[in-house]
């Protein structure tokens, strides 16, 4: 099977455009194809599709989506295979620079040049990118060696280099937890994950498997506070913070290391959405959507971490099907379902995607919870659902299936999302 | 790259001043030798600063950096003519927010006027407002000052060092200086030896351009009679989202010590706050520190209520090299041959072109030689700016190059050919890259677009990967694994 | 069940051992409570699935990982091809399994799947390829 599939010729116009070939994109052009649009176009900045799965060689994808546990390149792989059996057109090396309100989609790529394309739709599936240090305000020097975690797992997994031999890693985003294990079987000394909140940012399993097997010792309400080194990093200063996330400088020490790993988050990368003026969300930072992921500008989609930033690779390609598929339908003019429920975050929930429902068809509702509740949940939708669950943490995003049925007779209103702790409620 | 040959002129330090002093003595029949002790010129002062051409009001007329200040706004606008760096003419809105900074105000545009900078305007608070609508409700008026601008002080730099390089001076990188060698008792004519880390340059003349470090150097002359205090100055740089938030450069009645505060906007559409001013003891410590941001923020927000530090793409600090004079030293020393132009504080970037005027009559007194060539070209092909062009002109230059349709940086839309320009003018590390193109400069800060430049620059100078840095010397990004291939294992396929 | 090992006095004389591990069958993160008499695990406490007893019984008597990680390629469209152990592998012995595969170099084309080393380390697990290489793309290695 050819795993890279350029198009035979560029067509002028397009049912059906998707932005980026990561799981979302995959997962788009495959239901838009399914869903009946013929003419799909798949762009992405990369050589080769896959997005970042191709760098995230480590496994615990696809359990949801194909029903098996695999690696990063192979949920690349298979989520490709279904594209290439479908006659999507595939432009790689290719970057979406400009997106026309009228949906004409300006092109770049060493092989094709800069060329223009019309679109029936078009599905946004650009992904996240990471936050830097800029975006944390790391006081102290500007010496080589702070990288972000995503860009020294690109340099280890794809180029065979290291970020260099004695790292800290700040930040307990699955990102970080994973190249601390990465790097320690590559040889690295990895001294230490450091994390400002009182819980760690990535999946529970990956701190055991990744931290504990190795002996690597996680920091909890410990940052960084100061970075040295003229030239290359030679050394940081961490010290604990307190209830407030203040740092307690009198209690802080020092580090001897060459490198700065951050993994201190994903943010939507909504620039398209941006340049298309679509309403945003702040909270996830991404385009505000109906529950077939259009965003404010009819045709347009959005699907994946560009729209928030999900957990699992799997949650990913669903949003994305569902979001192809309206897409296709869009393109081939068919009925939109009517979006006449809005749902909003509540109760210790950060936010919610997406938002608004329709009482016409089935959806799924994602959210995050903002503090941890070890112990038996209670997640409402407003008075229409409500399931109880064993435990939420910010780094698990929960997700509720939401029926025509369950909306019956709430067409108009706002549900609320909560996630209250069932012995608090049974107190109230 | 040093030799025994005399050259008539050595320049040490490779930032404004050093550059246009280059670029000036370019004109003539000359050997001229211009040595930055960083990886590429403009790493230093230069890099790290306002980036203004000022609108020349502000400095007093009594001291050598006012008179310099006006002729260099001047100067800067013609070498933006002739290089095609970034150089937007904003002006300046001088804003008072209480009835006794109306007063300071107008004694600074009254100056300005003495200066004979044209054009300046007493604003209302309501035509304050009406041009800058984002300002706070609190202003009292304004000075409009429409000389000043916004410029890449890298960029300008950089192609003012590369076009003195076409017109025959030697631009040499990674040349410390650690020694002058004391002067000849029998011939005091015999030309003076520059010694740096790893080579010996003679000249006839050398100036002393060597900003932080130009007290040292003047020691290693014998002739230290003044002391460089480092000042620091943050800056904030916040997100092109908030593009025309202001249109024109900000600025806060001035106090004593510091112009304040400033809000700025970038060349590149990025809104820049600050700078902070703090004097310090350490020449290398570029450190960016909690309580400048506070202090940068709150007094930005005075000015512009809705600036917020959740924008923030990037910060730096800058030190400025400010002499115990308070104003520049500049001149011959009692050193035969060594001529100072030291402690270039601000407004020392925008009087730079001046400078290097002054300086050649300096050496012409001194009795250098000036003998004009016929062939020298101040002009040089301007780089490509490929994100501000149409698409028509796009497709135009990618057609005739595919490497204008090559992305490196998606955030800033930055190609390979601008990159691969770059390079071809002098840029070799990752720094150099992005403070020519900017590659690097978005929000991403680097992550996407940091393995595609090493890529070019290990390629471009025949380099392995590991031995691409950030800055130089020590300032690695990679290393290597310590596995080598030895054995092969075919898996068929 | 194992069959104990120990002469039948002493292990009338074993104490009950409590341990606790966090269930990774999935990102619940469930803490476990396990008790075991040498090295029998006769139960597990605190799951909310049947997967946790599995875990918690598994991690006590076998632990294992799933391994993945990287080996040269050559001719490829990146310098590093993703490999990983087809099967999960004894955690004490990871970092050797990974240690084993220091400097190989793998030529394109490489199948998805395929087989690159049959029996890494003496574990009896192979390494497969991960990443479909399709073709000679005529690079050279760096490194």
């Amino acid at each position: 099977m050819p795993i890279t599939a350029q198009p035979r010729h560029l067509l002028s116009r397009y049912d059906v455009t998707v932005v980026g070939a990561g799981p979302a994109g995959l997962a788009a052009a495959v239901a838009a194809r399914d869903q009946g649009a013929e003419r799909i176009l798949m762009v992405d900045r990369d050589p080769e599709p896959g997005g970042i799965l191709l760098q995230c060689i480590h496994s615990g994808f696809g359990l949801h989506e194909f029903k098996q546990d695999v690696t990063g390149p192979e949920y690349a792989h298979l989520a490709l295979e279904r594209v290439v059996e479908r006659d999507v057109d595939v432009l790689t090396n290719t970057y979406v620079t400009d997106v026309s309100r009228e949906l004409r989609v300006k092109l770049m790529s060493p092989d094709a040049g800069i060329s223009t394309v019309d679109t029936g739709s078009l599905v946004i599936a650009t992904g996240a990118r990471e936050r830097t240090r800029a975006a944390i305000k790391i006081p102290g020097e500007r010496p080589a060696g702070v990288m972000t975690a995503g860009l020294a797992q690109k340099m280890v997994n794809l180029h065979g280099y290291l970020p260099g031999r004695r790292a800290v890693i700040l930040g307990s985003g699955d990102i970080g937890l994973i190249m601390a294990r990465r790097l320690t079987l590559e040889g690295v000394e990895v001294l230490g994950v450091f994390e400002l909140l009182p819980f760690a940012s990535g999946l529970g399993r990956n701190v055991v498997q990744c931290l504990h097997d190795f002996d690597i010792p996680l920091h909890l309400s410990t940052t960084v506070v100061d970075i040295h080194g003229h030239q290359r990093t030679d050394g940081v200063t961490v010290a604990p913070v307190d209830d407030d996330l203040q740092p307690q400088l009198d209690r802080s020490w020092d580090i001897d290391c060459d490198t700065l790993l951050l993994s201190i988050g994903l943010i939507p990368d909504a620039e398209l959405a941006r340049q298309l003026q679509l309403s945003l969300d702040p909270r996830p930072g991404g385009p505000v959507v109906s529950s077939t992921m259009e965003t404010s500008l009819p045709g347009v989609f959005a699907a994946g971490n560009n729209l928030h930033v999900n957990d699992l690779a799997d949650w990913v390609s669903q949003e994305a099907s569902a979001a192809g598929a309206a897409a296709g339908d869009v393109a081939l003019g068919r009925h939109r379902a009517r979006q006449d429920v809005t749902v909003t975050p509540g109760r210790n929930v950060a936010y919610v995607v997406p938002h608004t429902l329709s009482t016409e068809r089935s959806q799924t509702v994602s959210f995050r919870v903002k503090q941890p509740i070890y112990g038996d949940t209670k997640l409402h939708l407003g008075d229409a659902h409500q399931r109880k669950v064993r435990a939420v943490v910010p780094p698990e995003m929960v997700t509720m299936k939401v029926s025509p049925k369950l909306l019956d007779g709430f067409a108009g209103d706002t549900l609320r999302v909560d996630a209250i702790p069932v012995e608090e409620e049974e107190e109230s | 790259m040093g030799d025994e040959r005399v050259r008539d002129v050595v320049i040490i330090g490779g930032g404004a001043v050093g550059a246009t002093l280059a670029r000036a003595l370019s004109r003539f029949h000359l050997d001229v030798a211009l040595l930055e002790w960083q990886a590429e010129v403009a790493f230093g002062v230069s890099k790290a600063n306002s980036g203004i051409v000022h609108s020349a009001m502000h400095a007093s007329p009594d001291t050598l950096k006012g008179r310099l200040e006006y002729p260099g706004n001047l100067g800067w606008r013609q070498l933006h003519d002739e290089l095609g760096f970034g150089l937007n003419n904003v002006g300046e809105v001088l804003v008072a927010l209480d009835d006794e900074q109306l007063v300071r105000i107008e004694q600074i545009r009254q100056q300005g006027i003495r200066k004979g900078i044209p054009g300046t305007q007493a604003w209302t608070a309501e035509r304050t407002l009406h041009a800058q609508p984002n300002l706070t409700r609190e202003v009292k008026g304004a000075v409009w000052a429409p000389t000043a601008c916004v410029f890449n002080p890298y960029e300008a730099v950089m192609l003012v060092a590369d076009v003195a390089r076409r017109n025959g001076v030697t631009i040499a990188e990674e040349q410390r200086v650690v020694g002058i060698d004391p002067p000849d008792v029998e011939d005091p004519d015999t030309p003076l030896t520059v010694r740096t880390e790893t080579d010996v340059w003679r000249g006839r003349f050398v100036i002393n351009a060597a900003g932080l470090f130009a007290d040292d150097i003047a020691e290693f002359a014998g002739v230290r009679d003044f002391e460089i205090l480092p000042r620091k100055g943050e800056e904030y740089l916040l997100d092109k989202r908030l593009a025309g938030i202001v249109s024109s450069i900000i600025f806060p009645c001035p106090s004593p010590v510091s112009k304040g505060t400033l809000v700025n906007p970038t060349v590149d559409g990025t809104i820049m706050v600050g700078p902070t001013a703090q004097t310090v003891d350490d020449k290398f410590d570029p450190s960016t520190t909690e309580e400048g941001a506070a202090q940068v923020f709150t007094n930005a927000r005075k000015l512009v209520p809705t600036i917020s530090e959740r924008d923030i793409i990037a910060e730096f600090a800058g030190l400025r090299p400010v002499s115990d004079t308070e104003d520049f030293v500049v001149g011959p020393t009692e050193r035969r041959g060594f001529i100072n132009a030291a402690g270039i504080q601000s407004p020392g970037l925008t009087g730079a072109p001046a400078l290097a005027d002054l300086l050649v009559d300096i050496l012409a007194n001194e009795g250098l030689e000036l003998e004009e060539k016929a062939d020298w070209e101040p002009t040089a092909p301007h780089p490509v700016r490929f994100n501000q062009l149409d698409t028509e002109d796009q497709q135009e230059l990618a057609r005739r190059d595919p490497r204008y349709a090559h992305l490196i940086c998606r955030c800033e839309i930055i190609t390979e050919a601008e990159v691969r320009d770059a390079m071809d003018r002098g840029a070799h590390t990752l720094d150099g890259l992005k403070f020519r193109t900017r590659v690097g400069m978005g929000r991403c800060q680097g992550g996407f677009c940091t393995w595609g430049c090493m890529q070019l620059l290990a390629e471009h100078q025949g380099i392995p990967i590991p031995e691409v840095t950030k800055r130089g010397a020590g300032t690695w990004i990679v290393c290597d694994r310590d596995d080598h291939p030895v054995t092969t294992a075919r898996t068929g396929g | 069940m194992a069959e104990p090992t120990r002469a039948p006095d002493e292990h009338a004389a074993e104490e009950t051992e409590t341990y606790v591990y966090l269930c990774t069958s999935c990102p619940l993160g469930c803490r476990l409570e396990g008790d075991a008499v040498d090295d029998d695990v006769i139960e597990v406490r605190g799951n909310s699935c049947k997967r946790g007893i599995k875990y918690g019984t598994q991690e006590h008597t076998d632990p294992r990982r799933a391994v993945s990680t990287t080996v040269w390629l050559h001719g490829g469209p990146c310098e590093r091809l993703p490999v990983r152990a087809a099967e999960p592998v004894p955690k004490q012995k990871v970092r050797e399994f990974v240690q084993a595969l220091q400097g190989l170099v793998v030529e394109a084309p490489v199948d998805f799947g395929a087989v690159v080393v049959s029996d890494v380390a003496g574990t009896g697990i192979d390494l497969i390829a991960t990443r479909e290489i399709v073709s000679e793309h005529g690079r050279e290695l760096v490194g």
